[in-house]
């Protein structure tokens, strides 16, 4: 029998996630501890799924568009608009820019409305990436400013609360033991590694972000393909920023998803996908979006200042950058040889 | 992308006289409408609010702005390489909580804070400079680390507002120089001013500056001709490190505190302004005085709905994103023709 390899790429992030994992089991009692409550699972493990369900979501559709040679640097202000857009048709308060549209309190149609709301949004940056041909970081910049703008601009700048039993499903519901975020997470993962990996689709993707000119010479629409990608990943925004608002019961239209754009590019690049373009792992993004979990986790648990994570991120983006290149690699491996002989 | 090399403007000047408009070449007309469409907003906002016109409001609009300003001055040259910086926005957190906690609680004389706190952002530059420089790694990434680290280490040293009581530092926030009937420019205001002489200079006159060029334009063109590129790529990352602990000192004194979250999204506001001055980010194409009119379009902006009174703060961002939207179109349209 054949023993599936190990991708190259995964050594590091998964080593990483272990030695994290080795630190809390040897040192916080308990921490792997799951225990069943009314047919749910608790523990610190369900709580790392359960917390990093969004970045995992952001990552992946950030993981595509970082393929494509882009990046989305709108994610966190996509989240806050579909999150604004889904307790304002809730809640219904005075001034809500949607106010003429009543949906009766029904979860399904607002939920989709406001994932319309987040697909819109990743096609705007889709279109002027692909077809105005605007460089992605300022094309995603644009919605990234605005975006927060539009997201107060519904709310009329209140935090809006709700009660809403069906919606808040999303956020701290079970399913099958498990908290509905892990649920859906997994479930986008499986969909996204099928028709990236089971289908030529992913292959369009990483010919669209390796070479631009060649693919297009080998059939390959360019344009259409990265509109699209920049679709699901605001797309896959839109529901983070769903399960997010139900999770609070409110939808916080300056501080939802802050800074959570930085931790899924951090998640894609930890798993091995290049910044560049031309190559994606979506177990990668999994795992490094485990690992930040878990490091944040690790750092509330163990009671130091949470503002360490900060420095923590920092050293990671740089260790994981370091091991990424191909200058560091060359060098720290002839003064390792150098040290040996 | 066409490298727009240090060679162009001799090129516009060899066709001096057939052209009545021959100063509007492909690096020059985003400048040009970037100060029309400061133009146009200023002239705009004066008619329509009263008092809007009083020179006062335009020194303010300087003063303001400032920390803003001299961040973005030392970004619009990481950019002309067609690098990122996006940690200076947390700099200027970072910069301030350790000047107020130096200044207020080790009782360090305000001078010597400023220094140290200078010197560590030219260091922190310039060590992020490094890594881009010896192990290639993208700008961006390492950036962002610059960003997690100065946030935490500003959170760390404070997680509260520190106020300084100095006597120092509310004499020079009073500081300025006297216009006459116009009113006063404010210290911030004259080092708004000043770092964006400076910038003016080093990019246009040094071969720093013209290096910097090459590099956004063509970095490998740049190497084969044996300019200093590495050299250049560190210094541009440590002068915007300067810039943004520059505009923490400028941030402390104008508020006469320090605060460890000041500064949250203030990398993209410059960048924004850097922009809409008419620098490329793809490197190569820009003006240091752009980003001064950059930085007053976005300044009027707020201004102006300031004055209207009745629109809400997120009017300020969407207008922004707004005027970035049609810049960057514009600026592509023209790339297209040009091509």
């Amino acid at each position: 029998m054949r023993r599936p390899k190990l991708p190259p790429t995964l050594v590091w992030p998964l080593a990483a996630l272990a030695l994290v994992l080795l630190y809390d089991a040897l040192t916080i009692p308990g921490f792997f501890h799951i225990e069943m409550r009314d047919g749910h699972l608790y523990g610190s493990l369900v709580d790392i799924l359960n917390r990093g369900a969004p970045v995992l979501l952001l990552a992946l559709g950030m993981t595509l568009v970082l393929s494509t040679g882009g990046v989305d640097l709108s994610v966190g202000a996509v989240m806050a608009i579909t999150g604004a857009t889904a307790a304002g048709l809730i809640a219904r308060p005075e001034g809500f820019a949607l106010a003429g549209l009543d949906l009766h309190g029904s979860a399904p149609a607002i939920v989709a409305v406001s994932l319309v709301a987040g697909l819109a949004a990743g096609l705007f940056n889709g279109a002027l990436v692909a077809f105005a041909e605007v460089q992605p970081i300022v094309a995603t910049l644009i919605l990234m400013v605005a975006g927060r703008g539009v997201a107060q601009l519904l709310t009329a700048g209140q935090i809006i609360t709700f009660e809403h039993p069906g919606f808040q499903f999303l956020g701290s519901g079970f399913v099958a033991g498990l908290p509905f975020p892990v649920t859906v997470a997994v479930a986008v993962f499986l969909v996204t590694a099928a028709l990236s990996r089971g289908t030529a689709l992913g292959l369009f993707v990483e010919a669209v972000g390796d070479n631009p000119t060649a693919s297009r010479f080998a059939g390959v629409n360019a344009r259409m393909v990265k509109l699209l990608v920049y679709g699901f990943c605001g797309l896959c925004a839109g529901i983070a920023g769903l399960i997010g608002t139900a999770d609070i019961k409110a939808a916080d239209a300056n501080n939802a998803g802050l800074y959570m754009e930085l931790d899924a590019i951090l998640a894609a690049a930890i798993g091995g996908t290049s910044l560049s373009g031309g190559r994606f792992y979506l177990s990668g993004t999994l795992v490094g979006a485990l690992l930040l979990q878990t490091l944040t986790t690790t750092i509330l648990t163990k009671g130091v200042p949470p503002v360490l994570t900060l420095v923590v991120k920092a050293a990671v983006v740089v260790a994981v950058c370091l091991f990424q290149s191909p200058k560091f690699r060359a060098v720290a491996g002839r003064r390792f040889r150098r040290d040996a002989a | 992308m066409t490298p727009t090399t240090p060679s162009q403007p001799s090129l516009a000047a060899s066709h001096k006289g057939r052209e009545p408009l021959r100063f509007l070449n492909r690096s020059t007309f985003p400048f040009v409408a970037t100060v029309l469409v400061f133009v146009l907003l200023y002239t705009a906002a004066a008619i329509h609010y009263t008092g809007f016109s009083r020179p006062q409001v335009f020194l303010n609009l300087l003063a303001d702005n400032a920390f803003v300003g001299v961040a973005a001055v030392g970004l619009t040259f990481v950019i002309l390489t067609g690098g990122i910086d996006l940690s200076v926005g947390s700099a200027v957190g970072c910069g301030s909580i350790i000047i107020a906690t130096l200044v207020e609680k080790q009782h360090l004389h305000p001078y010597v804070a400023i220094l140290l706190v200078l010197a560590m952002g030219t260091g922190v530059g310039g060590g992020m400079g490094a890594l881009i420089r010896y192990f290639d790694l993208p700008p961006f990434l390492v950036t962002l680390a610059g960003l997690f680290l100065y946030r935490g280490i500003g959170l760390l040293v404070s997680t509260e507002s520190v106020s300084i009581m100095h006597p120092l530092f509310s004499k020079l926030s009073m500081a300025g120089v006297p216009l006459g009937d116009a009113g006063s420019l404010q210290l911030s205001a004259i080092v708004f001013l000043l770092v964006v002489a400076v910038g003016i200079y080093l990019s246009r006159h040094t071969t720093f500056g013209r290096v910097t060029y090459a590099i956004g334009g063509s970095e490998q063109s740049a190497l084969l001709m044996g300019l200093p590129v590495g050299r250049t790529k560190m210094g541009v990352y440590a002068l915007s490190g300067f810039c943004s602990a520059l505009a923490s000192v400028v941030y402390a004194v104008y508020t006469s505190s320090g605060n460890a979250n000041a500064g949250t999204g203030l990398e993209l506001d410059a960048i924004a302004a850097v922009v809409v001055g008419g620098t490329l980010l793809s490197g190569g194409t820009g003006y240091v005085a752009g980003t001064l009119v950059g930085v007053l379009i976005f300044g009027v902006i707020q201004t102006a709905i300031t004055f209207q009174g009745t629109l809400s703060s997120w009017w300020t961002k969407i207008a922004a994103g707004t005027l970035l939207l049609l810049f960057i179109l514009l600026q592509r349209a023209m790339h297209r023709r040009a091509r």
